[in-house]
């Protein structure tokens, strides 16, 4: 394994530190917590429900990376692929608390549901009011080894875009959870790994392919999908992915917004690649594609790999997606 | 019976000392039907709560309980923490009012259970916090009883927590939760005698 880093136990809280000292206009930490709060001047003065979303690292720039005016208000940073724990969240709920009450934004794993759920009954012991939607838009595997129900994966990106829009134009905390839920119904993900990540404590990637080797439906921390196949060419794995998760909508009508997402080791230009060859397929589906992004928005470390997320939107959610967030990585 | 802050503070200190000694058997544990660090995150806590406790003895029950659940709570992570916190934390709240052991625990079952969505035949600590909760109601604890819980979550099919994806394979395995959860539980008749 080679990697810049300097004690494996210290990689959250240094990673942490140098997020915030190169861009303190945009992020802080809260002290005593690796959790990360909006720091622009708007902020001190943002009359709204308060976002926040964490998780365990090694998805950068998720979630720290979407801390902003116009998505999360702070993001809580746990150890390496391992969830935050309450103490941290609760201390991001109060720094963003409004009086309009918290959402909680969480990916759909049992330690996570379980964390966040735990700083929930933290804050609502202290009257602030907490709204939750669990994200699960991985449609490759029903039960994985860190979950009950789908894993929450890239989807997770847009769901936090749209829900930060909303609760800048001042939405209640309520019209936000119903919202959420709503746009998590409709956002539906599948990845593909050419080679696995590797976990800094453990040295060397997390399953073996071969040269040739592919797997489908692999999850954001190493856990395995679905099938083993030989490479093949863009155009045939961007056809898979599109085929299955749009057979997934039962209504094909409407608009789609799509996001095609590196896994942390993927080449742009390969994820440019797939992206030509997904329009090419959308189109030949009849699907009308009313948002698109390509980029590296949520990874699992040095993964190789690419995933495919699409979205049936309503128009609204198109302008959301569409309204300019000043973070670090949207 | 009534569970003294005395006893409640050597029932404590041993648990801590079997995590200490027993780390790796539990990574064990979990290598086979989980991710293999249920040991390394209950040293975590373990080494934490003797830390807490170190810097400031508590004046009751319910502080020690409280002490002992933030430990867990703020160094577990992952599941284990919330469940293990959720249990503690709620143990604490009962005991301002009552400080009856078979009550406590049974309190304590009932915070795993809301906490992890879960109930008793799902391979997980539950299978021992509520047979020894049972056992403390009727009047007695044992150490066999202890291990009897804890060996009954072998042959079980794991429909919840992290074994759960494995299925019928993760047939045939102790359930790593239990077993640290027998630990506190064989800890406890230390202090109280079986």
């Amino acid at each position: 394994m080679k990697k810049i880093i300097n004690n494996v136990e210290n990689i959250v809280p240094e990673m942490v530190s140098g997020l915030v000292r190169s861009n303190s206009d945009l992020v802080e930490e809260i002290p005593g917590t690796t959790a990360v709060v909006r720091a622009d001047a708007k902020f001190a003065s943002a009359d709204q429900v308060g976002i926040v979303s964490g998780g365990g690292s090694g998805h950068e720039p998720l979630h720290a990376g979407f801390v902003g005016d116009g998505m999360l208000s702070a993001a809580v940073a746990g150890e390496v692929f391992t969830s935050p724990t309450p103490d941290q969240i609760y201390e991001a709920i109060k720094a963003v608390d409004k009086g309009k009450g918290v959402l909680l934004i969480v990916k759909n794993y049992s330690g996570d549901v379980m964390n966040f759920d735990m700083a929930k009954e933290m804050a609502e012991a202290e009257d602030i009011k907490i709204g939750t939607v669990i994200v699960d838009d991985d449609i490759s595997v029903e039960n994985s080894e860190f979950t009950q129900g789908k894993r929450g994966v890239a989807g997770t990106v847009l769901v936090e875009k749209i829900l930060g829009a909303a609760a800048r134009a001042g939405k209640s905390l309520e019209d936000l959870v119903n919202l959420g839920k709503s746009v998590i119904n409709n956002t539906k993900t599948i990845g593909i790994a050419l080679k696995a990540a590797t976990v800094p404590a453990v040295g060397h990637p997390g399953f073996d392919l071969k040269d040739d080797e592919i797997e489908f439906g692999i999850g954001i921390h190493n856990e395995r999908g679905y099938s083993v196949e030989k490479i093949q060419p863009s155009k045939q794995l961007s056809e898979e992915l599109v085929a299955k998760i749009i057979d997934e909508f039962d209504d094909k009508t409407g608009k789609f917004a799509v996001l095609i997402n590196g896994m942390g080791g993927t080449p742009l230009m390969e994820q440019y690649i797939f992206a030509n060859d997904t329009f090419d397929n959308l189109k030949a589906k009849n699907i009308d594609v009313g948002y698109s992004r390509v980029g590296n928005m949520v990874t699992s470390l040095d993964m190789v790999g690419i995933s495919l997320t699409i979205m049936k939107v309503e128009p609204q959610w198109i302008d959301w997606l569409n309204e300019p967030a000043t973070t670090i990585a949207w | 019976m009534q569970l003294t802050l005395d006893e409640a503070t050597k029932w404590i200190n041993s648990f801590v000392e079997k995590i200490e000694h027993n780390s790796a058997t539990l990574n064990e544990l979990d290598t086979a039907i989980g991710d293999g660090d249920h040991g390394t995150n209950m040293d975590r806590g373990a080494k934490a709560i003797s830390e807490a406790l170190s810097k400031k003895s508590p004046e009751n029950l319910s502080e020690l309980l409280k002490t002992t659940a933030f430990a867990m709570i703020q160094k577990v992570g992952g599941a284990s923490g919330p469940l293990y916190g959720t249990a503690l934390l709620d143990m604490s709240k009962a005991a301002k009012e009552n400080d009856d052991l078979a009550a406590l625990v049974q309190v304590g079952a009932d915070g795993i259970k809301r906490r992890g969505q879960s109930d008793v035949k799902m391979k997980t600590m539950i299978d021992v916090w509520q047979p020894v909760a049972d056992d403390l109601q009727a009047g007695s604890l044992s150490t066999d009883q202890v291990t009897a819980a804890l060996n009954s979550t072998k042959d079980m099919v794991a429909t919840k927590g992290r074994a759960s994806y494995l299925e019928e394979k993760s047939a045939g395995h102790l359930d790593p939760g239990s077993q640290s959860s027998a630990y506190l539980f064989e800890s406890l008749v230390e202090v109280i005698g079986g």
